[in-house]
């Protein structure tokens, strides 16, 4: 399950519309073990593509640290997919089971092919994918 | 065999200075590390580092290196603000009291 605040969620669907027609992506901050989001660190595409997504490493790393200064853990990454589904392609399955990969990790996919965003979360364990029920709240914590 | 991130290339008249950097290791390798985020590590260069890095913590090898001891193709390093792959590599000079930070590369379609 992943808590999600409506105003990261908006956040979240402002930075990916805003990326159009490249894919958009960003991380998400907050807590494993409640499965809440706190906030967004919308980030830089590298690949700026509308088929692919680098999440900036030197944006990343500034999460990082930024994230910890404030109590909270990287907890997943977010991006949007321009003309297909809000579920992960075989890529982005393939990118979550690096070596270096947390397994705990939410993947949040945006759909933007239809007039009405579609936002779902998955885990992905072991190149299984999963799709987890995405609970919204109204502040975070 | 992964000797050439162990070898330390020193030139006549030349020498590296091996010094002291803090390691921010990414989530998963932090248990290896009894949990820590930040731990130390020395070399003149990061290649050197790494290698310090996973001789004090041979379980993090198999997931920081690649079987002929280069870097994984999924791993971003940083000297402080800084990408490696875009100053020298593996061969990045340190400084004492750098800070290497090793990143999971987030990528995907």
């Amino acid at each position: 399950m992943l808590r999600l605040p409506t105003q990261v969620r908006t956040q979240i669907l402002g930075h990916c519309l805003s990326g159009l027609p490249d894919e958009a992506c960003g991380l998400i901050a907050g807590d494993f073990a409640a499965g809440q989001v706190s906030r967004c660190f919308p980030t830089r595409n590298m690949a700026a593509s509308s088929k692919l997504y680098t999440v900036d490493p030197r944006e990343h790393l500034h999460a990082e640290l930024e994230a910890e200064k404030l109590g909270l853990e990287i907890i997943g990454v977010f991006h949007s997919h321009t003309h297909t589904d809000a579920y992960p392609s075989n890529t982005d399955v393939e990118r979550a089971s690096t070596p270096l990969s947390d397994p705990r990790w939410h993947y949040v996919l945006v759909s933007l092919r239809d007039p009405r965003p579609v936002l779902r979360s998955y885990r992905i364990v072991d190149g299984q994918v999963s799709e987890e029920p995405v609970v919204e709240i109204d502040e975070p914590r | 065999m992964r000797t050439h991130l162990l070898e330390a290339p020193v030139a006549e008249g030349w020498k590296e200075e091996v010094v002291p950097v803090e390691v921010r290791l990414p989530t998963v390798l932090r248990p290896h590390a009894g949990g820590q985020t930040i731990v130390s590590a020395r070399g003149a260069t990061i290649g050197e580092v790494l290698a310090d890095l996973t001789h004090s913590y041979p379980a993090m090898a198999g997931q920081l290196l690649t079987d002929d001891g280069t870097l994984h193709r999924f791993v971003n390093v940083y000297v402080n603000d800084d990408d490696v792959r875009y100053l020298d590599k593996l061969d990045t000079k340190v400084a004492e009291g750098d800070t290497v930070s090793i990143l999971p590369a987030v990528a995907g379609g």
